[in-house]
């Protein structure tokens, strides 16, 4: 675990300074507190001696000291803490993004399944609590825990010796015996959690099936049993995190109870004097303060460990496409690519997406690669692009294999759009940038007049400036295959691969945009990915793709 | 922001018992925290005035007990507030899922979906705080600062006048959370969000960002974003934890000021010692309790937003009206829409805009018509997922919107263009469309629906399981698994919506030869685009501009 929390920290890279400065806050805050109540305590005793006013001024002056000092040392406390947390979170993100930007598409494919990729980007969130919940409470409480007992000890040894057994019994002892029960309790809260989050989707997202079907009460009470499992799991787990606040309270009283004894028995002996006995008492009842937050920052620190081991096992992936050490320089247009007898598989055992498959595409031709689903169709895009490389046969660009240029040449000569092009929760005009950052509006028109949507974004009251949404969701699928073909078309590259973006348009949208596609771009080659038999016959050449059994 | 929001007391009003149970767990482990101080002055006094250990052993006995009670108290306050919180929580999760399979029934895309799920179960931890914790503290927070001031008048009316002249500084601090705290935790909130969905939409997008060699420049923008969104947040957090130290301060004068007060009187002897130092012990307490509401207050923020969220989804209006009628069946009588117009809330302009077409027993009638002009609307209709903003859909001339929905939706049987796969077996599945199904009568309706083939050939047949975390399906499978579920619902009204849209050849082929099975013998509401499947329809009614116009075949052919 420990190897795991360094490793994280260095993710979440923050300077030591900063962190330093925080966790000295923190110390800060607890001693004034200790301090405070330690010197009123003093301050009585001393005053029911009946001394001069005068010979309390130090003690006076020291109680209002603390006073004012604790509320300002925990407001920099938590602004310093706070700062860190938020930088640790940047950088954890700039961080595993460019850890993981090699790898896409082809080894994060196992993450786009499901909600997973959403996880993902929640465990990198919950790294921000590793040192502002996780591992500043342990470090605060073991500093200022040590100075409360070194100060009780110089006064009184055995008292020392008792605040630190109390001190490490509540503050190491409880937290890990309440998290060793909470984790057993915990499996299966996240386990019922886990079940109740699928049934609600799923609910949510078929309820009309549902109510189609008029199984809407079965379902119901479906939910409600998985519900109650969720219910009864938090319970117990609330008996557990119960009982570590119990536990520490017992501790303290315990604790401060002896402290008592044994300072009254010094004080018997003439061991120790009798003011201080008010003092010793109060300042182990106020050291207790450092290790309250023990037991959550415990759970804390597991759940951030358990996040943060799920995103190392993506950042710890070898990007598997790298440059060649001396790479060729980029061919110029017009140049031939070709597939020679190609045969590609996502992971090692897996059945091949694809096998011994040839294709050939002359500069400035139209080709339609026509295939059912399951066939490897996307894969041709993924081997083209340099996302996946051939494990027999080769890709050819103008006579070289394509592993033999840098994959940012192979990407400027090699463009795509189409059903998987994402667009960004962002402007037009920024989801077209993407293509060619520093194009001109001019550059941009043309690109949309190109494919067919220039008019309508120009009707648009914001115009380039209009939002498409999440995924381009504001947008009809029409739509957003266009600005994904301006967006491509905008990069000017010589080859231009578009998989099946006619899906899910209905037959007449479908075929005026093959029709647009291939009309804008004359002069390229084009290599059209279809299952569907629209605008098979503008092309020069159709290849089909078997369904492999 | 208010203190104690209504909406959501209400919802705890089932489970009222277990948070004044908890309300007065935390008032007894009040009680206690006097007890102690009162003990340990005794304790401290006894010594100072020459005790020996034996004299004070009682008091130290009963000193560890109160705190060992105390411990049993919390646990107490926490297993109570929590199983509290889970009650209220479930109840709203529930509430939530009935509304929206009774109320509005259209589905959700997946992605809100997720959204939706993900408030509802991860979303409401903060909300258990607010329960569990939050809701109690309110009430300890006025009991125990009164308790106190009351024990520390009897003992010393001086200090008790001392403590009450820092208490004006509490409600600057309330002034505080009220005024600009809440607002800003919230803002706060939602730019995280804001910031967490870039980052997943960054992430989302890397394969296409990739493609355009502007993979790398995004790293720089989100250090860029994160780094700008720390300054303002930072901003904004320097005066949002001012009313924690307000509220600090408060404490720690107010000890101070007791204990130098204390300390001056007692040397003129005006004070005792054993009343100084309880008095001393106690002054922490008066304000313990209010800082604890301001803690649980901001680690219920979040819940509040997400409570928020789950309200909101709550009150959205219904989207079908109940009636009471008993629709006649559509086996004997025609279905009629007339002059049906339709609008979504959310989406400006009408979708259906005087809407007359008509449906008789054993006829095909097929809808076509461009993407988005209102195709599945119509289905919605049919199956009363939403009703007409004017005129209406008849049956035999009953107003559908005046009779019950669920005994109407058994007479009809449903395949949606993207049929849900449900987390179960196939067979499971197919009984979905009559869960009293036999064995022979799920097998021979997905021989019907051309999916008894596929299904055979799979590892555990009709036992494999599909849905989430099962066996994938593809698209044409699918479809074949909820052409099934309308042959085995042997429902005399049947809506195909789009069945081979998407589909390859082979797949299309072996999906229409089920739906030429399907519709013999029952009216049928065919939503197609693909000509193949058209032929086979009685009628075709074209949908454009909101508006029907029924064609004869060979026009579309």
């Amino acid at each position: 675990m420990t190897a795991t929390i360094r490793r994280l920290m260095l993710i979440a890279d923050v300077r030591r300074t900063r962190l330093a400065l925080a966790a000295l806050f923190g110390v800060l805050t607890i001693l004034f507190g200790v301090g405070l109540m330690g010197t009123a305590g003093y301050l009585i005793s001393r005053a029911a001696e009946h001394p001069a006013v005068l010979s309390l001024t130090a003690a006076i002056v020291g109680v209002r000291f603390f006073g004012l000092a604790r509320p300002i040392a925990r407001y920099l406390e938590r602004l310093s803490s706070h700062d860190v947390a938020l930088r640790s979170l940047g950088r954890a993100r700039a961080q595993v993004y460019e850890a993981v930007e090699p790898l896409a598409p082809a080894q994060l494919e196992d993450t786009r399944r499901g909600d997973l990729l959403a996880r993902f980007v929640g465990d990198v969130d919950s790294l921000q609590n590793m040192y502002l919940r996780g591992l500043e409470p342990p470090l605060v409480a073991l500093i200022a825990g040590t100075a409360s007992v070194v100060v009780a000890a110089i006064f009184l040894p055995a008292v020392g010796l008792f605040l630190a057994l109390g001190l490490l019994l509540g503050g190491i002892a409880v937290p890990l015996a309440a998290s060793s029960i909470s984790r057993r309790t915990s499996g299966g809260f996240a386990d019922a959690r886990g079940a109740l989050s699928a049934e609600l989707v799923e609910t949510l997202a078929g309820s009309a099936e549902l109510a189609a079907f008029g199984v809407e009460r079965d379902r119901i009470r479906l939910v409600r049993r998985t519900d109650s499992r969720l219910v009864r799991a938090s319970r117990r787990a609330a008996l557990a995190d119960g009982l570590g606040d119990g536990l520490r309270l017992l501790v303290t009283g315990l604790t401060v109870a002896g402290v008592l004894a044994v300072s009254v028995q010094a004080h018997s002996d003439g061991r120790l004097d009798g003011v201080l006995i008010a003092l010793l008492a109060l300042l182990a009842l106020a050291a207790f303060e450092a290790i309250q937050p023990l037991t959550e920052s415990l759970r804390e620190l597991h759940a951030t460990v358990a996040a943060g081991t799920r995103v190392l096992e993506l950042t710890d992936r070898t990007p598997r496409i790298v440059d060649p050490a001396r790479p060729l320089s980029a061919p110029v247009a017009p140049f031939v690519v070709e597939l020679e007898d190609v045969r590609a598989r996502y992971a090692p055992g897996e059945r091949p997406a694809l096998d011994g498959f040839s294709l050939r595409l002359e500069p400035g031709k139209r080709v339609v690669l026509l295939g059912p689903s399951g066939a490897g169709k996307t894969t041709v895009v993924r081997l083209l692009l340099r996302f996946l490389d051939p494990e027999r046969g080769r890709i050819m660009m103008a006579g070289e294999d394509l592993r033999c240029y840098r994959q940012e040449d192979v990407r400027r000569l090699i463009t795509v759009a189409g059903q998987d092009a994402h667009l960004f929760s962002a402007s037009i005009r920024d989801n077209l940038l993407i293509g060619k950052p520093g194009a001109t509006d001019d550059d941009l028109a043309r690109a949309l007049h190109s494919a067919r949507i220039l008019d309508w974004t120009l009707n648009l009251p914001d115009g380039l400036d209009t939002l498409v949404g999440e995924e381009g969701r504001e947008l009809s699928g029409g739509q957003r295959q266009r600005i994904a073909l301006a967006r491509a078309l905008l990069t000017g590259a010589p080859v231009l691969v578009l998989d099946e973006p006619t899906a899910h348009l209905d037959p007449p949208t479908a075929k005026r945009l093959v029709q647009d596609v291939f009309s804008a771009a004359r002069g390229r080659t084009v290599l059209l990915i279809t299952h569907r038999p629209e605008g098979v016959d503008l092309a020069d050449e159709v290849v089909v793709l078997r369904e492999r059994r | 922001m208010r203190i104690v929001d209504q909406r959501l007391v209400r919802r705890a009003r089932p489970v009222r018992h277990l948070l004044v149970l908890d309300s007065l767990l935390g008032a007894l482990s009040a009680v206690l925290v006097l007890v102690q101080a009162v003990l340990i002055a005794k304790i401290v006094v006894s010594a100072f005035s020459g005790s020996s250990l034996t004299d004070v052993s009682t008091e130290l006995v009963l000193l560890a007990l109160a705190f060992a009670a105390r411990g049993v108290l919390t646990w107490g306050f926490e297993v109570a507030g929590r199983r509290a919180a889970s009650t209220v929580l479930s109840e709203l999760r529930l509430e939530l899922v009935e509304t929206r399979l009774r109320g509005q029934p259209l589905a959700l895309d997946g992605a809100e979906a997720g959204e939706i799920a993900a408030t509802a179960v991860q979303g409401v931890d903060g909300l258990e705080a607010y329960f569990a914790r939050y809701l109690p503290q309110v009430v300890l927070a006025i009991v125990v600062p009164v308790a106190v001031l009351g024990l520390v008048l009897v003992i010393d009316p001086i200090s008790a006048g001392v403590m009450l002249l820092t208490l004006p500084l509490v409600p600057v601090f309330m002034w505080l959370i009220g005024r600009y705290t809440e607002e800003r935790t919230r803002e706060r909130w939602l730019a995280l969000r804001l910031l967490s969905t870039h980052f997943l939409d960054v992430v989302r997008g890397l394969p296409t960002l990739r493609a355009f060699n502007r993979g790398r420049a995004q790293a720089e923008v989100l250090d860029r974003i994160g780094d700008q969104y720390r300054k303002t947040t930072m901003g904004t957090l320097r005066v949002a934890f001012l009313s924690g130290a307000v509220l600090e301060l408060a404490a720690t004068l107010g000890v101070a000021l007791v204990a130098v007060t204390a300390g001056v009187r007692l040397v003129d002897g005006g004070l005792g010692f054993q009343a100084a130092l309880t008095v001393l012990v106690l002054a922490p307490e008066l304000y313990l309790p209010l800082r604890q509401l301001a803690a649980q207050f901001h680690a219920s923020a979040d819940g509040l937003a997400v409570a928020e969220r789950m309200l909101e989804l709550l009150d959205e209006p219904v989207s079908v009206s109940g009636g009471k009628l008993v629709a006649p069946s559509p086996r004997d009588v025609p279905v009629r829409f007339e002059s049906v117009s339709f609008a979504y809330p959310s989406r400006p302009g009408l979708v259906l805009d005087g809407l007359d077409f008509e449906l008789h027993a054993d006829e095909t009638v097929a809808l076509i018509g461009p993407s988005g002009s209102g195709k599945t609307t119509v289905a919605s209709l049919l199956l009363r997922f939403v009703d007409p903003v004017h005129g209406r859909v008849s049956v035999g001339g009953i107003d559908l919107a005046h009779c019950r929905a669920d005994l109407w939706r058994e007479q009809l049987a449903w395949v949606p263009q993207k049929p849900t796969i449900f987390h179960g077996t196939i067979a499971d599945n197919i009984r979905l469309g009559d869960p009293g199904a036999t064995v022979r009568a799920v097998r021979d309706a997905a021989v019907l629906a051309g999916a008894d083939r596929f299904i055979q050939a799979l590892p555990f047949g009709y036992e494999t399981f599909v849905g989430d975390g099962g066996r994938p399906l593809s698209a044409g499978e699918s479809r074949r698994i909820a052409l099934a579920r309308a042959f085995v619902r042997n429902a005399p009204l049947v809506i195909l919506d789009e069945p081979t849209a998407d589909l390859d050849r082979t797949s299309a082929g072996v999906v229409a030869e089920a739906v030429e099975r399907l519709r013999t013998g029952r009216m049928v509401l065919l939503i197609a685009h693909r000509p193949e499947l058209v032929e086979h329809a009685d009628r075709v009614v074209l949908l454009e501009d909101g508006k029907g116009r029924t064609q004869v075949r060979d026009e579309v052919a």
